[in-house]
């Protein structure tokens, strides 16, 4: 890639238009003060938003929230985001995917949609999500197939549901799906808030592991299955985000703009696109210059061979986790703080818990 | 949706081995993806579902003669009239890449 344009620029955009969604998801990133951002950009700021974005480089621009239909505006922001070329994705949980609304989005030119299901049948599906839906869902991943839209069905797995993941897959099979991406709760937000009730045990994760490669080989060429697997039991942390502010930005419901739909958490000054440019936020805002490459380290990560592969994992892990972000991403076990993960892990190992526990819900729209 | 984009971000499970492609296949661009110019970077790009390539010139040269008609061996053989040096290898070898991440398919048929 050509170097002459200073830091490289950003490839994806990920727009939450909104926090309010229809769903109740204990395992929902978004961030648990969710009144903070009820103050949304209306939609000339979004399409500002997206125009400097495609200037500066973004190619991808992900259309998500909270439940992004639930702004009256998505189709015009939806051909806002075509028009400027970048391949447009929309992130939803299908609820008001209305087949008069499906057609206005593929006008609009929308590239691709991606379903969220939380389970593979009815009673299950509905528990998780706080509200019935699972037959909604299951109409709307149909109609995204009628009108020719590529489809990926987002299941976020868990406790709860992981041991279902050969009937999911079969669901997935049968909504005809071009892409699964069956993604392991990472712990941020309400997910944070819940994780011993959602982090599996490592038989549970060794059976889905089992499932999931036997169905890879099954469906190859046709239909791609990404598995994520839980970071908690991995030796060495996610290269988070291919690295801070390095790949991608995210833009909240009021216009902050975050490296990572987490970063809000963490203690840094706002950077807002409703204050400044998009293009003066990624190169200069400590926001989003604090842990970009790789100057910012300690040990162990600043003498490790890995520091260019993984960048040292997640900030706001490390933050979350130890209440300094500069820290390595304690999932490492090379960090001093190895044990705060380890010690989970052993929880959620032990026997005699209950099946489901209770969970704390993240509000329904608010 | 929170808690469903991230994937690209985790670790993932090991990926197979790519597709061998046939000389006699007629490759062409999925459905799915598109490849345009991005003028940030000068370069060619193909963009599909949570993905983003960027091609240098010998791929953007390759994919643009990648039209379901021409053969794998047509099109190294059309590129050979630009270039010096093509291999029916290095051809096989990208395209097979692209075949595994779901970029180009091949129709294998006459």
């Amino acid at each position: 890639m050509d170097r002459d344009i200073g830091v490289d620029r950003p490839f994806g955009l990920l727009a939450e238009l909104t926090y309010r969604c229809p769903l109740a998801c204990a395992y929902c990133s978004n961030p648990l003060e969710l009144a903070a951002y009820a103050d949304e950009m209306s939609t000339a700021e979004w399409q500002r938003v997206f125009t400097e974005a495609a200037e500066m480089g973004v190619l991808q621009c992900h259309l998500s929230g909270g439940e992004p239909l639930l702004r009256r505006d998505l189709v015009d922001l939806a051909r806002t985001a075509a028009e400027l070329g970048m391949y447009t994705n929309l992130v939803t949980s299908a609820i008001g995917l209305s087949r008069r609304r499906a057609e206005g989005l593929k006008e609009a030119g929308l590239d691709h949609v991606q379903v969220s299901v939380q389970a593979d049948e009815p009673a299950r599906s509905d528990r998780i999500a706080g509200l019935p839906s699972f037959e909604r869902k299951l109409e709307a991943a149909a109609i995204v197939k009628e009108l020719g839209w590529p489809l990926t069905v987002n299941v976020v797995l868990h406790r709860q549901n992981i041991d279902r993941v050969a009937e999911i897959i079969a669901l997935v099979e049968d909504l005809d799906a071009d892409r699964v991406e069956l993604a392991n709760t990472q712990y941020y937000g309400w997910a944070w808030r819940n994780r011993a009730a959602l982090l599996p045990s490592r038989e549970q994760l060794a059976g889905a592991e089992e499932i999931v490669r036997a169905a890879r080989e099954r469906l190859r060429g046709r239909m791609e299955v990404v598995h994520v697997l839980p970071d908690y039991y991995s030796e060495y942390p996610k290269p988070c985000m291919g690295g801070w502010a390095a790949r991608q930005l995210t833009v909240a419901p009021n216009g902050d703009a975050l490296p990572c739909p987490a970063a809000q958490t963490l203690p840094l000054p706002r950077a807002s696109v409703r204050e400044d440019s998009m293009e003066k936020i990624w190169d200069e805002s400590p926001m989003f210059t604090a842990f970009r490459g790789t100057d910012w380290m300690q040990d162990p990560c600043r003498s490790c061979d890995r520091r260019g592969l993984d960048f040292g994992g997640c900030r706001c892990q490390a933050f979350q986790l130890t209440g300094d972000p500069a820290r390595a991403d304690p999932v490492c076990r090379l960090s001093l703080d190895h044990p705060l993960v380890t010690n989970a892990v052993a929880a959620a190992n032990e026997e005699q818990r209950p099946e489901h526990e209770s969970l704390v819900r993240r509000p329904r729209r608010f | 949706m929170p808690n469903d984009g991230a994937a690209a971000d985790a670790p993932a499970a090991p990926r197979p081995t790519p597709p061998a492609v046939p000389l006699s296949g007629h490759p062409a661009l999925s459905r799915h993806v598109r490849m345009r110019f991005d003028r940030t970077r000068e370069r060619h790009v193909l963009l599909g579902p949570e993905s983003v390539i960027v091609l240098n010139s010998t791929g953007a040269d390759i994919l643009g003669l990648c039209d379901g008609h021409r053969s794998v061996s047509e099109v190294a053989a059309e590129l050979r009239e630009r270039y010096d040096r093509v291999v029916d290898d290095e051809v096989t070898a990208f395209l097979a890449r692209l075949v595994s991440k779901r970029c180009v398919e091949i129709d294998d048929g006459p």
